[in-house]
């Protein structure tokens, strides 16, 4: 027993990367203690979300461990293009962060036949892959609505809020974009594609919006009924989540944000085959264990309204609002429409 | 007759090759200089996208509540994106203190210009394209030089270059293949007249030496005019050497004929034994060296015609008829019987009739010479599958088997002809008659009677 505590307890030390600097929100390890290789994985995803198509990855190589550390995207970017943390993958909803750390030289080149397959818009340099796309939803909560009209874009929304300013009172909520990343990117993009985004802020900001680093706990408050509305949350966690009747995810139909999840080989991946290899996984049938999420390969059958998703473009454009200048000022605006 | 050409070259691979050559080159100027311009026309759009990147930021540079600011706009580089997916790097510095970007981007170079400025620098270990320019602002009342550069790594430029590379190699390939094809076909219709010429200077008859009439190119003029000249130098000498042929046979024979009735007249008149026997002797040598130039004249006289057939249609039957009745005497001469048998039917061929005549005599004059006396000559025309052929056959003692193979052969007699007066051409003279005519001589020996026995075949008209 001593003997097997020491074991557990050297494998931990030689699994363990010296002290990070930045913040780990969670680890997980899948597969056997003693593989011969090992993928190390570093991703926003929520482990409960990611596990089981960890573990369909793994059925076909059962010399491999998957270690999975979760983080922000802030912390993320902090690790990979600061700190230069040993990673085989990274995975990230964040797509704007991603494409900044490709475009700054931080990953390197993959190509298969699985990635050949993915549409134009899902790849970029044949460094950056994606492989779910993630609508931003509007989550409610069936009984805060109740006899009120269903919204159904933001229009709605405002509406809905400023008629009835009582019920909202304290029980919106969004994205505290100074910390996610993700709500940066979802805000951003909204403010570059509608004027009506900042009216919408500003509506909430005068009930009183609540703010989340998350968009599980978010969900999670709807469905307890702690709150009756979260703006901008992950559509494949609302779907998933919410598998009760309380809950009405919503994809607003003037337009609805979409995010890509890309992963992409860090440049020094000490094993580039094997993070290659989960790439495909990922790509083509991996994420189809997933409840709630939208695969790169499907078409938009997802959408009932394909005319009112904006699909966010991997590329340059990305990097402008995450200039350090800029982001100053979109915070500043932000906080003036949402911090009243 | 058949000297061997010495070759040298060839007008037709020479001029393949140098079209070859010069279509070769002119595809690879084209592919160079294409590539060229490319080159510089793709440099050129990226440097204008970078231009419009920069100046877009440029122009969002303001001053706000009596402070700078720079509020990006999303097109700037997003427009980057369209066109590429090269990677996008960029600088926003104040009064040369970094403001905003890439840190360590190289140095653009320094400028008191407006203009935007170019360079093509490395950063990251990849080689980037940098588009720079400065603004000056006021900032309350103090002078601000706002200065933007924007750069982007040239994947897209090199990827955009080898596609236009490959289409530039494959049209001056297509190019190349085109010219080359057109090369080989003017270089056969360059030489084809050539080749008319000398197919038809090949097919003509041999005594055919007027000049070439057809119409020839221009560059042929000299060729042709030589060739025509050479023909009418040759027709003139050939001419003149028939005349001397026949001039020599005169000249020798006529007065052979005198000295030999001469002698005869004298041998009348001679009674000694002695005298008489030196007389004959006298006649023996006469008969002997006249036949030897009549042969030999005939036999130049042969080679010379063969050379230059003069075809007519002979009939057979009146060809041996002829020849039998001009030696019939002859033979009496020596109680030789002459027998003639000849088919009913005519049998027509194409030849010369004057060589014709000296074959068929010169076998006839064999056979009686080698007759025994009192021996009978058979001469037999008859139809043998498309050949007419007439045979002269004896009754003496027939050919030496050891010697067939060579008796037709120029001055080689049989070895059992000692007695007998002969130069040996006879049979060459017949054999190259018959070979002229594109027929045959056969030799045999007539299997029961003994006695030689010659056939002259000659393919029917």
């Amino acid at each position: 027993m001593r003997k097997l505590v020491f074991s557990i307890g050297l494998i931990f030390l030689a699994l363990v990367p010296p002290a990070h600097a930045f913040e780990v929100e969670n680890h997980i390890s899948v597969g056997p203690a003693d593989a011969r290789r090992v993928l190390r994985v570093i991703s926003t995803g929520d482990a409960e979300f990611f596990e089981p198509t960890l573990r369909d990855f793994l059925r076909d190589l059962p010399d491999v461990r998957i270690e999975y550390t979760v983080a922000s995207s802030g912390e993320m970017m902090k690790a990979l293009d600061e700190e230069g943390v040993d990673m085989d993958l990274a995975i990230s909803i964040a797509t704007d962060l991603q494409t900044k750390l490709v475009n700054d030289g931080e990953a390197q080149r993959y190509s298969s036949p699985t990635t050949e397959r993915l549409p134009a818009w899902a790849r970029w340099r044949e460094h950056l892959f994606a492989f779910t796309q993630e609508p931003a939803a509007v989550v409610l909560s069936r009984k805060a609505l109740a006899g009120l009209p269903l919204p159904e874009n933001r229009q709605d929304l405002i509406a809905l809020i400023r008629d009835n300013p009582e019920r909202f009172q304290n029980k919106v909520g969004t994205y505290d974009i100074r910390t996610s990343g993700l709500g940066y990117l979802y805000a951003t993009q909204d403010a570059r594609t509608s004027e009506t985004y900042w009216r919408l802020s500003e509506v909430m900001g005068s009930v009183g919006v609540r703010l989340y680093c998350c968009s599980s706990q978010m969900i999670d408050d709807v469905v307890s009924g702690e709150l009756a509305m979260v703006y901008n949350v992950l559509g494949s966690y609302a779907r998933e989540k919410s598998n009760t009747d309380d809950v009405i995810v919503l994809l607003p139909q003037d337009y609805t944000v979409v995010a890509l999840r890309t992963a992409f080989i860090p440049r020094d991946s000490k094993s580039p085959e094997l993070a290659g290899l989960m790439i495909d996984h990922l790509i083509s049938r991996g994420w189809q264990a997933a409840p709630g999420a939208f695969s790169v390969l499907e078409t938009d059958s997802w959408s009932d309204d394909t005319q009112a998703l904006r699909r966010i473009r991997m590329g340059p454009g990305l990097l402008v609002y995450l200039d350090a200048f800029k982001k100053i000022a979109f915070l500043r605006e932000w906080s003036s429409a949402v911090l009243q | 007759m058949n000297t061997r050409i010495l070759l040298r070259g060839s007008i037709r691979r020479r001029l393949i090759i140098q079209l070859l050559t010069g279509a070769a080159l002119l595809a690879s100027l084209m592919f160079l200089v294409v590539q060229n311009y490319a080159r510089d026309l793709a440099g050129q759009s990226q440097d204008e996208i970078l231009s419009a990147s920069m100046t877009a930021i440029l122009d969002s540079a303001s001053v706000r509540n009596g402070d700078l600011t720079v509020d990006i706009p999303y097109f700037a580089f997003s427009m980057l994106g369209n066109i590429s997916e090269d990677r996008v790097f960029y600088a926003i510095t104040r009064n040369g203190a970094f403001l905003t970007g890439y840190p360590d981007l190289p140095k653009p170079v320094a400028s008191s210009g407006i203009a935007p400025r170019f360079q093509t620098a490395r950063y990251d270990g990849e080689e980037i394209r940098m588009a720079t320019a400065t603004r000056r602002l006021s900032v309350s009342g103090t002078p601000d030089f706002v200065e933007v550069t924007v750069a982007q790594t040239r994947y897209g430029l090199r990827q955009q270059l080898a596609g236009i590379s490959q289409t530039v190699a494959g049209f001056g390939i297509g190019f190349f293949v085109i010219a080359a094809v057109f090369g080989i076909l003017a270089a056969q219709s360059a030489i084809q007249p050539l080749r008319q010429l000398a197919g038809s200077v090949s097919r003509r008859g041999l005594s055919d030496l007027r000049p070439v009439s057809a119409p020839v190119p221009a560059e042929m003029e000299s060729l042709v005019g030589a060739l025509n000249g050479f023909m009418s130098r040759l027709k003139t000498s050939l001419s003149r050497s028939e005349d001397l042929i026949a001039e020599a046979a005169h000249r020798v024979r006529t007065p052979l004929t005198t000295v030999r009735t001469q002698a005869e007249i004298t041998l009348r008149r001679v009674d000694k034994p002695e005298n008489r026997q030196a007389v004959r002797e006298m006649i023996r040598a006469i008969d002997e060296s006249s036949r030897a130039a009549g042969q030999l004249l005939d036999h130049a006289m042969v080679s010379f015609r063969s050379d230059h057939l003069e075809l007519e249609d002979i009939e057979l039957t009146r060809l041996a008829q002829d020849a039998v009745s001009r030696l019939r005497p002859m033979a009496e001469l020596r109680d030789i019987d002459l027998e003639i048998h000849v088919p009913n039917t005519a049998m027509t061929v194409k030849g010369d009739p004057i060589l014709m005549q000296s074959a068929l005599l010169n076998l006839l004059d064999n056979a009686i010479k080698y007759s025994p006396p009192d021996s009978c000559v058979h001469v037999v025309v008859r139809l043998k599958a498309d050949e007419g052929e007439i045979t002269v056959r004896d009754e003496g003692a027939g050919f030496p088997k050891a010697d067939m193979g060579r008796l037709t052969r120029r001055f080689v007699r049989g070895g059992n002809t000692d007695a007998v007066v002969g130069s040996g051409l006879g049979l060459t003279i017949a054999n190259e008659v018959a070979r002229a005519h594109g027929g045959r001589l056969f030799l045999t020996n007539h299997s029961d009677k003994g006695g030689a026995c010659a056939s002259l075949s000659f393919p029917l008209a």
